[in-house]
């Protein structure tokens, strides 16, 4: 019984407005609805993620009335469960069941692998409102895959330098979860740091499932002018609680998920002054982002973070690509060469466009975490414009060396 | 010398954190052969049912008796309704306890949401102390002292009181101590509602320190089975000393040797169960 | 016999039918999965059914098997059949080290013991990342086949998956017929009256452990061809337990028991989720009530329903007493 599946008709729920849009538009009552399959999470580790991406995809239908270039939006939602073999599933459910025109989704970087040749061979646009893996927009690029968001280095580049050369910091110790987005972020935060003539003295990897991180934050080193933090899901509440606990000894700069918005609402003074680098930030003064974040905030009770803004930009990605083909999304070809040239002239990021891998080019802010309105904020104390995934190095030479690891590139200074 | 002193520290706290984990689930196995797989779901639900006691208003001490109180009785309840029709049959309580931790584990997401929450520690609790050199916060001395207490009450009910008397009768034979009259459906109840109480209680315990976050339950439950068997199961003290050696050999395992940070915790086990395959302090099963 | 190969032989024709009448290749790549599961599962029941060691870590042997043919077929670039006997013989060997260990335990030793194996793998496909991808796995694992044998269609990748799973059902059913299948049931039920009338209870707990790991190599095997990426969630505790629950929800000790059960959650996995939001609720619910209705799962619950309902008729009643396990 399809009437009871969970997918919905973004637009029902406000008939008048639809029969205003009807009525400017006739010939969208003709035409089928656009149809986009969403992959979220919405059980286990990873379900708060998944429900702030439905909360960003559900405003930007709401914004949209829930029509795309003319045409009804149906959206398809299905949960990943965050296992790889469960995505692919859904992805074939999405593809083979449901025949959608475009996927948005999925959360992780290691769905959107599992999805990766399947999408190849399918060939169905695929927009990430999340999944940062670097080489999936640079080694191992998909004609069918576009991001909406930054590569998991991408902001980091823009910290690193800004803790050498604003921050004057010296000697830095690493710790960052034990998986792939922990090990691009610190690679990238490293390596600009360095060439800036930081040092990266001590790396830590605690295991993505540590049940305690005293034994690591007992190792972090005091004789440094900072710890450097890249944490994903709820693993940065905890261990900047627990370093609290520790007293603290050494300032911390982070990564964007460390302090994202999306966990700030459950940190507590410990995130006070920690100082980080994202590709959005909900203070930050972009053309359309003060109406976004006010919008959500009115609407969900809550600042928009990483997923937020993530899905609502991977949507808006998509209504400009419909835009640019007229509604005609049946041809897949001229609907991903529409997605692969989208440019925004505003939104949560502000301008952005896509670099010719299919990565955007975005602002990237340095920003601290201060109380302001009673509650926790990332207030921006410096913008970095056009950022690129590649940041100031060339394309070729970047795209030449190994992708971003836990060992690469080498670390020269550890021990110092 | 520091890092001696404050990694042995570190290794005590989460010992004892493993120790308010794995008790009650060893108390179960010992007396009723139950390895009750929802352990690690209901540490979990204690965790936010204390989190949303202290959300309400009460106090930190009010929040963890309130939750080991509801996680207890939820405990006798599974028991009496449920486990109680399946006595002795390893298979369908496996099914079973792993079908109602999935039920636990869901509704608490439906219930709470995804977001990861900190339960702070109660405020005299709060900030570190300095021992030596070496830094160490207040909240993890009390839990190393706090297990050690509810260890210390557990044998303390086990070896000196009538009930302990009963429990170790049954454990040794129920049948016989059906006979001298003991009334072993009360007793397994009983032990059940403890069993799970301490469960809850060790969930509002180590809240401040794991915070409480959906898929808590999936990190904390292969933890409490490797205590028990490293120990040994259904023994007290072997509860207590499996804790103890896990808590150090995780510790200084990690820090010492990071490239084997994920299998340090089974090295071991697999070494002692090759050895003494009832684990350190257990009887021979069956 | 043929009375008792009937059901499956129907039940494997509506599978392979399946092609015939989808209207969409979706419901011929959830078939191939319930294959897949069904053969994993079938391998774990000859531990937990027939040999009373319950496992808590059997997705170390198709977890062996899928990193091993990924990346010989990946990194190594070697031809896919190739590649898949090396990822056999391969499991096979590290199986038998494996067993040395686990094979000194039974009850709630040998749960653990085969958790702690698997839990090292995972952990080196975790931690091991030049190797092994990390969490991001290994993709682009070519399937085998070409012109003559269109493995990348769904269909055929579907029948290719049944031929595998009635060779598991030919195969295990002999067994289990066989004198050692019956030895090894009577080391189930009473070891050591087995050892003192003279019987290697070691040696015949070592071939069912062989056994499970062949035929759990097989669905790693087509597991890392169907999804055509490895990565180290399918040796997570989890994916164990989700094996577990399909042998004893179907009924262990049963042949068609782990087919059934894994049919059941593979489908609400993949297909009740269509519908149902909380479909992870759904599938704990699932198992509470299997258990108080068919304690001893679905297959077993049923015939004794069948059972009852003759016994209602004026024949003699068929004899019905639960087996005694001596150790549990």
């Amino acid at each position: 019984m399809p009437t009871l599946t969970k997918r919905t008709v973004a637009c029902s729920w406000l008939a008048a407005t639809a029969l205003s849009a009807l009525a400017a538009l006739p010939a969208a009552a003709q035409q089928p609805p656009i149809k986009v399959g969403f992959m979220t999470v919405r059980s286990g580790a990873l379900a708060a993620g998944g429900k702030q991406m439905e909360q960003g995809m559900e405003y930007c239908l709401a914004e949209r009335n829930g029509m795309m270039g003319g045409r009804k939006v149906e959206l398809i939602t299905v949960d990943t469960a965050g296992q790889p073999a469960t995505t692919k599933t859904r992805a074939q459910e999405l593809v083979e069941r449901e025949r959608v025109n475009a996927i948005i989704g999925p959360l992780a970087a290691f769905e959107a692998l599992a999805i990766d040749d399947y999408i190849r061979q399918v060939g169905v646009p695929v927009i990430s409102p999340s999944a940062a893996a670097e080489d999936l927009t640079q080694r191992k690029q998909n004609p069918w895959f576009v991001r909406a968001v930054g590569t998991s280095a991408q902001a980091n580049h823009a910290l690193g330098e800004y803790a050498a050369k604003d921050l004057k910091l010296k000697r830095v110790v690493t710790i960052g979860d034990d998986f792939a987005f922990g090990h691009e972020a610190t690679a990238g935060f490293q390596r600009a740091f360095e060439d800036n003539g930081g040092k990266v003295v001590q790396k830590l990897w605690p295991p993505l499932n540590v049940a305690d991180y005293g034994s690591y934050i007992s190792q972090i080193r005091t004789d440094v002018d900072a710890v450097y933090a890249a944490f994903a899901g709820g693993n940065g509440l905890r261990f900047l609680q627990q370093y609290a606990e520790y007293g603290a000894p050494v300032k911390v700069i982070a990564q964007m998920t460390t302090v994202d918005e999306g966990i700030l609402k459950s940190m507590g003074k410990e995130a006070v002054g920690v100082i980080s680098s994202g590709w959005y930030t909900a203070t930050q003064d972009v053309p359309g982002n003060k109406e976004f974040a006010a919008g959500i905030r009115a609407k969900y009770g809550a600042d928009p973070g990483y997923y937020t803004a993530g899905a609502y930009a991977a949507c808006a990605f998509l209504d400009a690509a419909v835009k640019a083909v007229d509604g005609k999304v049946e041809d897949k070809q001229a609907l991903m060469k529409a997605l692969r040239s989208v440019k925004l002239e505003k939104g949560p990021y502000g301008e952005v466009t896509l670099d010719e891998y299919g990565n955007p080019i975005m602002n990237v802010t340095i920003r601290k975490t201060e109380e302001k309105d009673g509650r926790l904020q990332n207030v921006v104390i410096k913008t970095y414009p056009k950022v690129t995934q590649f940041w100031i190095y060339d394309p070729k030479a970047f795209l030449a060396d190994p992708v971003y690891s836990r060992d690469y590139p080498p670390a020269k200074n550890l021990g110092q | 010398m520091t890092f001696w002193v404050s990694q042995s520290l570190n290794a005590l706290a989460l010992g004892g954190l493993l120790f308010m984990l794995a008790s009650g689930f060893s108390l179960i196995f010992g007396l009723m052969r139950v390895a009750n797989l929802a352990h690690g779901a209901l540490f979990m639900l204690g965790a936010y049912l204390g989190l949303a006691a202290v959300k309400a208003g009460f106090g930190f001490w009010a929040a963890a008796a309130t939750a080991a109180v509801a996680v207890g009785l939820l405990g006798g309840i599974i028991e009496r309704t449920l486990l109680r029709r399946l006595a002795g049959r390893t298979l369908p309580q496996v099914l079973l306890t792993l079908g109602l931790a999935f039920i636990i584990a869901d509704a608490c997401l439906m219930t709470w949401g995804g977001d990861p929450m900190r339960l702070p520690p109660p405020p005299e609790l709060s900030g570190a102390v300095r021992i030596g050199d070496a830094v160490f916060p207040r909240y993890r001395l009390f839990v190393i002292g706090a297990s050690a207490a509810v260890a210390l009450g557990l044998w303390l009910l086990v070896e000196r009181t009538r009930a302990g008397a009963m429990i170790r009768a049954a454990v040794d034979d129920v049948g016989m101590a059906r006979a001298i009259g003991v009334s072993a459906s009360t007793l397994f109840t009983a032990v059940f509602c403890l069993g799970t109480a301490l469960a809850g209680l060790g969930g509002v315990i180590g809240g401040p320190i794991l915070s409480v976050y959906p898929s808590l339950d999936q990190d904390m439950l292969p933890l409490a089975l490797l205590v028990v068997i490293l120990g040994g199961a259904g023994s007290l003290v072997g509860a207590f000393v499996g804790a103890y050696a896990i808590g150090f050999i995780y510790t200084f395992g990690q820090v010492l040797v990071p490239d084997l940070a994920y299998v340090i915790l089974f090295l071991p086990m697999i070494a002692v169960l090759s050895v003494a395959p009832q684990g350190l302090f257990g009887r021979r099963l069956g | 016999m043929s009375a008792r190969v009937l059901p499956f032989a129907v039940a494997l024709a509506a599978m392979a039918m399946v092609p015939l009448f989808s209207t969409s290749p979706f419901y011929v790549n959830l078939t191939s999965q319930v294959a897949i599961a069904a053969i994993g599962a079938l391998g774990l029941n000859v531990l937990v059914g027939h040999a009373g060691l319950n496992s808590l870590g059997f997705a170390v042997f198709p977890g062996l098997t899928a990193y091993l043919v990924a990346w010989l077929s990946t990194v190594g670039g070697i031809d896919p059949v190739a590649a898949a006997l090396f990822a056999l013989g391969g499991t096979m060997m590290v199986s038998a080290l494996f067993a040395l260990v686990a094979l000194r335990t039974t009850g709630l030793g040998f749960v653990m013991i085969t958790m702690a194996l698997c839990q090292i793998v995972w952990g080196a496909a975790y931690r091991w990342t030049s190797v092994t991808g990390g969490d991001n796995g290994l993709s682009g694992v070519p399937r085998p086949g070409g012109a003559w044998l269109p493995l990348e269609k769904p269909e055929y990748f579907l029948w290719l998956c049944l031929i595998v799973l009635a060779l598991a059902l030919i195969q295990l059913g002999r067994f289990f017929d066989s004198p050692l299948g019956v030895a090894l049931r009577g080391t189930r039920d009473q070891p050591r009256r087995m050892g003192a009338v003279g019987y290697d209870v070691w040696r015949i707990r070592f071939v069912a452990w062989m056994l499970a790991a062949a035929w759990g190599a097989a669905a790693g095997l087509l597991y890392a061809w169907y999804h055509q990426f490895v990565s180290p969630h399918m040796m997570a505790v989890t994916a164990s337990a989700e094996v577990l629950l399909m042998v004893v929800a179907g009924g262990a000790g049963t042949l068609a028991g782990p087919l059934i059960g894994a049919a059941l959650v593979v489908l609400l996995k993949n297909l009740a989720s269509i519908w149902i939001d909380r479909w992870v609720m759904l599938l704990g619910f699932t198992f509470v009530v299997i258990v108080l209705l068919m304690p001893d799962g679905i297959v077993p619950g049923f015939s004794r329903l069948t059972a009852w309902l003759k016994r209602l008729r004026p024949t003699p009643a068929p004899k019905l007493v639960p087996r005694e396990r001596a150790d549990g």
